[in-house]
């Protein structure tokens, strides 16, 4: 109890510098994707809002992550991927030719599935996007590090091991370990692909509790196959079923009295 | 049905057993030889002498004079195939497309099936006379072009295995960089490499094992001079190339010149040995790390 006071407290005393780097808002129109001959994305517009966490629920295979991947632009190495239509972030559309898209993706962070931690020490792990910008100022470095192992709550619990390896945490803990690594960077707009699906119960709950936290500054899609998870942590819900985008709204409207039936039947599990 | 099951074992059980057999009766013939050759000259003479002129009538015995060759040899080839070597596995593994890719690594492993006699007159005769325009006072017989086309050769054994290396560390890794903002060549010296080192230290140590046992080319281009140096310009002589000489040559069994090949033999035995054991050890602490 008296933990996650603490907590509250770091957090509204490192709000006052960060509140530079707000969420930032997203647009696409009329987005399509194809893998090859398969159509996985038939035509989707929507609007996120800055500083709301929105989750996109759906069965496995209805595009949700696909579409989530577009954002920042990972479905570029897969092969076989042709995308039609416009996604703007901050008003710019980030499919132009121009743009550059290790600048964009350290603009928007991503958190997946599995904890992928490098090989390398805690501290490495952290300061990794720092270096790969070019920052050789170490005492920023540590600033930065600390404070982003402190925005995941691990800071307390990786203080005195930083040199140990990333890979002898608990799978709760990599996880943490991996949003920190990308908070590192200061990112505005984080994407989380099925971030607890691999983790048990109790560090589920601690990373609900850290994104429930981490809205203040960041604007916050989060895929999960979890519809209490969805209830729990989301302002807006985002429904997608086989490519296409179902229902969109608050998160309360669509739990409590969805306009579609497919929704309904979704939520409540008579399918997928 | 048992007596069938046991025949079957048995087989299985036999052929196991020769790989086995025929390891411990080389070592055996190795040491028991070596034991008679030492028996003539002490070991501190083969350990620090720098003459090997077992085939002259003054003779000397000092294998320092056939191992320089061979690790200068060894050394030059590594110096070629390493950079190239891991920059076709990087290439592959990052920046090439898959279907390129598939192509492209069973062309290169062809590399290391071409016949090496054929390796070491290429090195003789077109290696060699294009070096000399550049430097003239290199020899006919010389351990660079030797090196250089033992290189080539080992290409495919760097390459290859570290691209193995590379394709084994996981998927999410690579992903994890980009979604960093990290480029491609970042992600390949910051990420996969390091990871991968294990792997690619023992596609390393395994083309050194393969260069210091190589012998055509050796043979064909080094020349048959042992000689105590690290001058690549000169003919040299390595262990390898002195045993084919004075196993094609007709030195009586049980003389002196006979033995030396069993004692050069085991030097060059116990270099490989121990070679392959570094090699297994890091490969098995590699398996552990990544279960």
């Amino acid at each position: 109890m008296e933990k996650t006071k603490n907590i509250k407290l770091e957090k509204d005393s490192m709000k006052d510098e960060t509140t530079l780097s707000n969420g930032s808002r997203i647009e696409a129109k009329d987005v399509k994707v194809w893998y090859d001959d398969f159509m996985a994305i038939k035509g989707i517009d929507m609007v996120i809002k800055p500083n709301t966490i929105t989750a996109f629920i759906g069965p496995s295979g209805c595009g949700k992550s696909t579409f989530l991947r577009l954002f920042n632009r990972m479905n570029d190495y897969v092969e076989g991927f042709k995308m039609e239509g416009k996604i703007k972030i901050n008003g710019d559309s980030i499919y132009k030719k121009k743009v550059n898209v290790e600048q964009l993706r350290k603009e928007i962070g991503m958190v997946f599935q599995k904890p992928n931690p490098f090989p390398k020490s805690i501290f490495e792990n952290v300061a990794y996007g720092l270096k790969i910008q070019g920052i050789k100022d170490k005492k920023l470095i540590d600033e930065r590090v600390e404070k982003a192992l402190r925005q995941a709550d691990l800071w307390e619990e990786v203080k005195d091991n930083l040199k140990k390896s990333a890979l002898a945490l608990s799978g709760g803990q990599q996880q943490r370990l991996c949003i920190a690594r990308t908070l590192a960077v200061q990112p505005s707009i984080l994407l989380m692909d099925e971030p607890t699906s691999a983790l048990d119960p109790i560090s589920t709950a601690k990373i609900e509790e850290l994104i429930h936290h981490l809205k203040e500054e960041y604007t916050i899609i989060i895929v999960t196959h979890n519809m209490q998870q969805a209830s729990r942590i989301s302002d807006y819900t985002a429904f997608f079923y086989l490519g296409e985008l179902i229902e969109y709204d608050k998160t309360r409207k669509i739990f409590t009295n969805p306009e579609k039936k497919q929704t309904e039947n979704y939520i409540t599990g008579r399918f997928g | 049905m048992k007596v069938k099951e046991k025949i079957i074992e048995f087989i299985l059980k036999f052929c196991a057993s020769i790989t086995i057999l025929t390891t411990v009766g080389i070592i055996a013939v190795l040491l028991f030889e070596s034991i008679a050759f030492f028996k003539s000259v002490s070991i501190f003479e083969f350990l620090t002498d720098t003459q090997w002129t077992p085939l002259y009538s003054e003779k000397h015995f000092g294998i320092l004079a056939l191992v320089s060759g061979t690790f200068l040899t060894a050394a030059i080839a590594i110096a070629v195939a390493l950079p190239i070597g891991l920059t076709i596995a990087i290439y592959l593994n990052m920046y090439a497309p898959t279907s390129f890719r598939k192509t492209l690594k069973p062309f290169l492993e062809i590399l290391a099936a071409i016949p090496t006699v054929v390796y070491g007159f290429f090195a003789l005769t077109i290696v060699t006379p294009f070096l000399q325009t550049i430097y003239p006072d290199l020899e006919t017989f010389n351990s660079l072009s030797a090196g250089i086309v033992m290189g080539i050769m080992i290409i495919p054994f760097i390459s290859s295995l570290s691209e193995d290396a590379l394709y084994a560390v996981p998927k999410s890794l690579k992903l994890a960089s980009f979604g960093m903002g990290a480029t491609r060549f970042q992600t390949a010296f910051k990420v996969m490499v390091p990871a991968a080192s294990s792997g690619i230290i023992v596609s390393i140590i395994l083309a050194i094992s393969r260069a210091i046992g190589e012998t055509m080319i050796v043979a064909i281009a080094a020349g048959q001079q042992p000689q105590f140096t690290l001058n690549p310009t000169v003919p040299v002589q390595t262990i390898t190339s002195y045993i084919v000489q004075v196993s094609m040559g007709d030195a009586p069994q049980g003389s002196i010149e006979y033995k030396t090949i069993f004692a050069a033999g085991l030097t060059l035995f116990v270099f490989t040995f121990i070679l392959n054991s570094i090699s297994f050890y890091i490969k098995k602490k590699y398996q552990e790390k990544y279960e």
